[in-house]
C-alpha cells in the first residue's frame, strides 16, 4: 500500500463518526477506482468538550451534528459529495489541547469546516487558528460577545446567541416577575462578565438597579457565603449567571436556604441539561432558553424531537439544536455557493436564512452579515418541576422574543470585519 | 559495541530523528505541531528528571513553573513589547524566581511530603492565574497576543506563519538546554547530586550541604521547566490556567517514569510516547481518559524502569 | 456586618467539617501506607453515584448506609490488587498509580452514569432552614455536621479503643516493629485503606445532597483536603480535623472582604504555616524527613 493510501484508510477509520456506509466504501476504494467515482467526502471537524465540566452539553451538540450529517447525506451530501464528521475532544478548559486538535483537524485531516467550541475561551482560541488557516468555522455554543463582536473574523460564524441578546430578552420579564432591585451572582470569566454587563445595560433602560454582586470562581462548590451576602443586600431578585454544574450547586443551595421564599431567584441563560440535574423543588425562576423542544405548531420540530429520541432516548436540548443547525449551515452555504472555497462559502453564509426544517423556530433565523451572528428566536419563561407535556417538560415558555429586536446593531457589536486581500 | 560507543550512537540517533522529524511526520499520520509539542513537553520532562531522576527528589508541582514561564512569555508580549526573545527571557526569569523562593521554603521536606507540598504550592499559582482576571485573563486564558517573527539583523525568520521554522527554533533552544543539563550532570556538582540521591545520610556525613544542593537542583530544574513553558505558550499563542494545574505535573512525572528516570534521554522518549498516544487515543474514543489512566497503572506495575531502562537491561543480558 | 461575619464563621465551620471528613480519609492512608491517594475524589464520586442508584430501592437512609460500605469494598479490592504491589517501592509509583486511577474512576462514572448532572433526592424535612433568621442552618447542613461529628467520633474511638485502631496507630508510628510483633501488616494496611475509602464514600453521599452530582464532583474537593492535612500537620489526625475547620472558616471570612481570594486564602495559610512551623499545627516532630 502506498503512503497516501495508508493515510486514507486511517482517516476513514478515525473519528467517532463514520460516514454512511456507502460513503465509507467509496472512500476506501477511491484510490483504486481513480477519478470515476472519486467523490472524496467533504469533512467537517468538530472540536468540542467530551470530558470535564462541559461534557454533557458537548455531547448533545455532537448528537445534533450527527443527525444533521445523516440527513445531509440522505439528501445528496454537499455539492454531490458525501459528508463525514471528524470528532476531537477539546477537553472542557484546556486551550492548548483545543488549539492542537484544531490544527490537527485543519493541517492533517484537511477538514473543509471547523465546528466548536462550547467554552467561549476555547472558541476564541480556535477562531485564531481557523482564521490564520482560512477555514470556515462555526461556533455552535460559545456565548461570549467577542466571538461575533470585537474579535470577529470573516470566517467565524456563531449559531447560539450573544450574552447581550439573552440579557435584553429576559430583562423585562425579570422586572415584571421579580422587581427592580437586582443582585448578581456571576461566574468569573468572560461569559459571566459580558452577561452581567448586558443585564446591567438592559436594567438601565427599563429602570431596574443593581444593588450588589459577587464574582464566583468557575468550579466553585460552596456558594453559601455568597448567598449570605446576597440576602443581606435585600434585593428583589437574585440573578444567577453561573452555568452547568456551578448553576446547579448554587440554586440547590439557595433553595435549601429557603431564599426562594424570600426573593425571586432567576437568571438569564438556562439550559435543559441543568434543569434536569436539579431536584424538582429547585426548578424555579425566570430564564431565557435558546431553543425548546416543546413548541406546538412550529413545523418540523416534532420530527426532529422524534429523531433525536430515537437516537438517544431523550429529548433534544438547545445544545442538540446548535450542533444540528451548525452542521446544516455548512451544507446549505456550500451548496448555495456550489463550492468548498472558504471565501465563497463565507460569503454565502452571510445573510443565509435557515429553512424551516433546520430552523425549527417560529421566526426564520438568519446569519447577519457584518458580524456573522445568527439571529434566532429566544424563549423567555419559567422553570417548572414538571409540565403538561411529560417528564421532560421542565420549562414553560411565556414569551417568544424575536432575535432582531434584542440583537442591537452591527455597529454596537463592535465587530470590524476585515477580509483578506 | 562498548558502552561508550553505544551511548554515542544513541545520542546521534536521537539528534538525527529530531532534526528530520518535520519531514517524515506527515507520512506516518503526524503533523508538525505534534512534533513541536513532543519537544516542548520532552524538555519539561527532562527538566523535571534533573530533580527526580538525578537528585532523587519527587516534585509533583512542576506545572507551576512551566505555567509561570508560559504566563511570563504571554504577558511580556501582551504588555511589554512584541519580541519573542524578550518573552522567553521574561518567562524563564519569572519561573526561576518563583522556584528559588518556594524551593527555600520546602527544601527540608522529603519524599511524599515534598511531593504533597509542591502540589499545594502549584495550586497557589493556578488560583492566581484563574482569579486575577485583569492581568491573566482569568479562566478564559491570556489571549490577544502572538509570537513574532525573529529579527536577526540580517533578515527576519517567520516563526509565526511557518510551523517548521518554529519547530527548529524550539529544537535549538532544546539543544542548548539539554546540553547545559548534560554538562551539569557530568560536573562535580552533578556527581554530588547523584551521591545525595543514592544515600543522603552519607552525603551529609561527608560534609555536603545537602539542602543547598537540593535547592539548586530544584531551581535549575524549574528554570528549564519554565523555558519549556514559554515555548509551550508561544506554540499555541495562548496560555490558560490548565498549564499550571497539578494534573499537568502528573503528566510530566509519568513521562519521566515511562521513558526511564535513570537515563538521560528517557523523559524525551516518554514524552513522545505519551503525547502521541494521547493524541491518537483521544481522537478515537471519548473514553480516552480510561485508557490513559490504565496506561499509567500498567506502566507503574510492569515497567517501572521505563522503556529505556528495559532496553538497557535487555542489552546487558 | 457583624451578623454577616458570624454567619460566615458558622458557615465556614460547616464547610470545613466537610473538608475534614475527606481529609481524614486521605490522612489515614498517607500516615500508615505513605500513599497520597489522588483517586480519593474519584472514590468520593463513586460513593455518591452508588447512593444515587441505590436510593430507588433502599431510600435515602439506605443509600447513606450502604453506599460508603460498597465504596469501601471497592477500595479494599483496589488496595489488594494494585496498591499493595507498590509498598516496597519509591512513593512515586503509588502516586502515579492513584493518579491513573483517578482518571479511570472519573471516566468510569461518566461511562456508567453519563456526563449529565443527576438530581439527588433528599428527604423534604431536611431541605428547609430551621428559622428564617438563621437561614443558612438548614436541616441538611446540620445533619451533615452531626453525621461528620459522629463519623469523626467513631473514627477516633476505633483508633484509640479497638485492637485494629491501636494497631493502625502503632503501625503509623513504627511499622517495622509492629510487623515484627506478629501483626499482619498487609491486612492492616488493607483494612486501613478501606476505612479511608469508607470516609471518602461517606463524604460523597453527603456532597451529593448539597452539590450537583456529576462525574467531576470529587475533583474540586481534593485540593482543600490536601491543604487541610498540611496545615493541620502531617501524621496527625486531630491536626487534619483542625486544618479542615480552619480553612473552611478562613474561606468563609475571606468571601466577606475579598471574594476573589476565597480559594487562595487557604494556600496563603498553608505557606504561612510552612514558614513558621514546617511540621504543621499539630504535626509530630521529625515526621517530615
Amino acid at each position: 500500500m502506498s503512503d497516501k493510501n495508508l493515510l486514507e484508510t486511517k482517516i476513514s477509520r478515525r473519528g467517532v463518526i463514520k460516514a454512511a456506509a456507502a460513503a465509507g466504501v467509496v472512500q476506501l476504494a477511491a484510490p483504486f477506482i481513480g477519478s470515476a467515482r472519486a467523490a472524496e467526502p467533504v469533512k467537517i471537524g468538530l472540536c468540542n468538550p467530551l470530558t470535564g465540566t462541559y461534557a454533557a452539553v458537548g455531547k448533545n451538540e455532537l448528537i445534533g451534528c450527527q443527525l444533521a450529517i445523516e440527513q445531509i447525506n440522505a439528501k445528496g451530501g454537499i455539492i454531490g459529495r458525501p459528508v463525514t464528521l471528524l470528532v476531537e475532544d477539546s477537553t472542557s478548559g484546556d486551550a492548548g489541547t483545543a488549539v492542537q486538535k484544531s490544527r490537527k483537524l485543519i493541517e492533517r485531516d484537511n477538514v473543509n469546516f471547523l465546528l466548536g467550541n462550547v467554552n467561549s475561551a476555547l472558541a476564541l482560541a480556535m477562531a485564531q487558528v481557523s482564521n490564520e488557516k482560512g477555514v470556515v468555522h462555526i461556533v455552535p455554543g460559545g456565548h461570549t460577545d467577542a466571538i461575533t463582536g470585537a474579535s470577529c473574523h470573516w470566517n467565524v460564524f456563531r449559531v447560539c446567541n450573544t450574552t447581550q441578546m439573552e440579557a435584553y430578552a429576559v430583562a423585562p420579564e425579570l422586572l415584571k416577575k421579580g422587581g427592580k432591585k437586582w443582585y448578581f451572582i456571576t461566574p468569573d470569566y468572560a461569559f459571566g462578565h459580558t452577561l452581567q454587563a448586558g443585564l446591567e445595560k438592559a436594567a438601565a433602560k427599563i429602570g431596574a438597579v443593581k444593588v450588589g454582586g459577587d464574582l464566583t470562581p468557575l468550579g466553585a462548590t460552596d456558594f453559601s457565603s455568597y448567598l449570605i451576602k446576597a440576602q443581606a443586600a435585600k434585593p428583589d431578585v437574585i440573578i444567577f449567571l453561573p452555568q452547568g454544574n456551578d448553576m446547579i450547586n448554587c440554586i440547590k443551595q439557595a433553595v435549601q436556604f429557603g431564599l426562594d421564599k424570600r426573593f425571586h431567584l432567576a437568571g438569564a441563560q438556562q439550559e435543559l441539561e441543568a434543569l434536569e440535574g436539579l431536584p424538582p423543588e429547585a426548578r424555579i425562576g425566570t430564564w431565557v432558553f435558546e431553543w425548546y423542544w416543546n413548541q406546538p405548531g412550529v413545523p418540523h420540530v416534532a420530527e426532529f424531537v422524534a429523531a433525536i429520541k430515537k437516537k438517544t432516548g431523550r429529548v433534544p436540548t438547545a445544545r442538540t439544536w446548535f450542533g444540528f443547525a451548525s452542521a446544516w449551515s455548512c451544507a446549505l452555504a456550500a451548496n448555495q455557493a456550489k463550492s468548498l472555497d472558504a471565501h465563497k462559502v463565507a460569503k454565502a453564509l452571510q445573510g443565509l436564512k435557515l429553512p424551516p426544517e433546520v430552523a425549527l423556530m417560529p421566526e426564520q433565523p438568519f446569519f447577519r452579515a457584518g458580524q456573522n451572528q445568527l439571529i434566532p428566536t429566544l424563549y423567555v419563561g419559567n422553570a417548572q418541576a414538571k409540565g403538561s407535556a411529560g417528564e421532560d417538560d421542565l420549562f414553560h415558555v411565556t414569551e417568544i422574543v424575536k432575535g432582531s429586536e434584542v440583537a442591537g446593531t452591527v455597529e454596537e457589536s463592535g465587530c470590524k470585519m476585515v477580509w483578506p486581500s | 559495541m562498548s558502552g561508550f560507543n553505544r551511548q554515542r550512537a544513541s545520542t546521534a540517533l536521537v539528534w538525527l530523528i529530531l532534526l528530520t522529524m518535520p519531514y517524515w511526520m506527515a507520512l506516518i499520520g503526524g503533523y508538525t505541531e505534534l512534533g513541536t509539542r513532543v519537544l516542548v513537553l520532552g524538555l519539561a520532562a527532562m527538566a523535571l528528571n534533573f530533580l527526580l531522576g538525578f537528585t532523587g527528589v519527587l516534585s509533583f508541582g512542576h506545572a507551576a513553573y512551566f505555567g509561570l514561564g508560559a504566563y511570563g512569555a504571554g504577558m511580556a508580549i501582551k504588555y511589554l513589547a512584541p519580541s519573542t526573545p524578550l518573552s522567553i527571557l521574561v518567562g524563564v526569569v519569572l519561573g526561576t524566581l518563583a522556584a528559588a523562593l518556594i524551593g527555600a521554603l520546602i527544601v527540608k521536606l522529603r519524599g511524599v511530603y515534598f511531593a504533597m507540598v509542591t502540589i499545594a504550592f502549584g495550586q497557589v499559582f493556578f488560583f492566581i492565574a484563574i482569579r486575577w482576571n485583569a492581568v491573566t485573563g482569568g479562566d478564559d486564558g491570556l489571549t490577544g497576543w502572538q509570537r513574532h517573527a525573529l529579527d536577526l539583523g540580517l533578515g527576519k525568520i517567520d516563526i509565526l506563519g511557518n510551523d517548521k521554522a518554529y519547530y527548529y527554533l524550539v529544537l535549538i533552544l532544546f539543544a542548548i538546554a539539554v546540553g547545559i543539563m548534560a554538562l551539569l550532570l557530568r560536573s562535580p556538582f552533578g556527581r554530588t547530586l547523584l551521591a545525595i540521591r543514592e544515600n543522603e545520610r552519607r552525603a551529609r556525613f561527608l560534609g555536603i550541604p545537602v539542602e543547598q544542593h537540593i535547592w539548586l537542583s530544584f531551581v535549575i530544574s524549574c528554570l528549564f521547566a519554565s523555558l519549556a513553558g514559554t515555548l509551550f505558550a508561544l506554540l499555541s499563542n495562548f496560555v490558560d490556567p490548565r498549564a499550571l494545574h497539578w494534573s499537568q505535573s502528573g503528566n510530566f512525572v509519568i513521562m519521566a517514569v515511562l521513558g526511564g528516570m535513570r537515563s538521560f534521554w528517557g523523559p524525551l522518549v516518554g514524552a513522545a510516547i505519551f503525547v502521541v498516544l494521547q493524541d491518537f487515543v483521544s481522537s478515537h474514543t471519548e473514553n480516552w481518559m480510561s485508557i490513559i489512566g490504565l496506561f499509567f497503572v500498567l506502566v507503574v506495575l510492569f515497567f517501572p524502569r521505563g522503556v529505556l531502562g528495559m532496553l538497557r537491561r535487555k542489552a546487558k543480558s | 456586618m457583624t451578623q454577616l461575619l458570624i454567619f460566615n464563621v458558622f458557615n465556614g465551620l460547616i464547610v470545613g467539617a466537610f473538608y475534614a471528613l475527606m481529609a481524614l480519609g486521605l490522612s489515614l492512608i498517607l500516615n500508615l501506607s505513605g500513599v497520597i491517594n489522588f483517586a480519593h475524589g474519584g472514590f468520593l464520586a463513586i460513593g455518591a453515584y452508588i447512593a444515587y442508584s441505590l436510593i430507588p430501592y433502599v431510600g435515602f437512609w439506605g443509600g447513606l448506609l450502604f453506599a460508603p460500605i460498597l465504596t469501601a469494598l471497592l477500595g479494599l479490592f483496589v488496595e489488594r490488587f494494585l496498591i499493595r504491589r507498590l509498598y516496597q517501592r519509591d512513593p512515586l509509583y503509588s502516586l502515579l498509580l492513584t493518579f491513573g486511577l483517578a482518571y479511570i474512576l472519573e471516566d468510569g462514572t461518566r461511562l456508567i452514569w453519563g456526563a449529565q448532572s443527576l438530581p439527588y433526592p433528599i428527604p423534604e424535612w431536611l431541605t428547609t432552614p430551621l428559622s428564617s433568621e438563621y437561614f443558612f442552618l438548614t436541616g441538611y447542613r446540620l445533619f451533615m455536621v452531626a453525621l461528620v461529628s459522629v463519623a469523626v467520633g467513631a473514627l477516633f474511638y476505633i483508633l484509640s479503643r479497638t485492637r485494629l485502631g491501636m494497631r493502625i496507630r502503632a503501625g503509623t508510628a513504627d511499622l517495622e516493629t509492629v510487623s515484627v510483633l506478629g501483626v499482619n501488616v498487609r491486612l492492616l494496611r488493607n483494612l486501613n485503606f478501606g476505612l479511608g475509602i469508607y470516609l471518602a464514600g461517606l463524604a460523597g453521599v453527603l456532597a451529593a445532597g448539597m452539590l450537583g452530582l456529576d462525574p467531576t464532583i470529587g475533583s474540586s474537593l481534593i485540593m482543600p483536603s490536601f491543604v487541610a492535612i498540611i496545615v493541620g500537620g502531617l501524621g496527625s489526625l486531630p491536626g487534619t480535623l483542625l486544618g479542615g475547620l480552619l480553612i473552611g472558616v478562613a474561606s468563609g471570612l475571606t468571601t466577606v472582604f475579598f471574594p476573589s481570594a476565597t480559594e487562595a486564602v487557604m494556600y496563603v495559610m498553608m505557606g504561612a504555616v510552612l514558614l513558621v512551623r514546617p511540621r504543621g499545627l499539630l504535626g509530630e516532630e521529625g515526621r517530615l524527613q
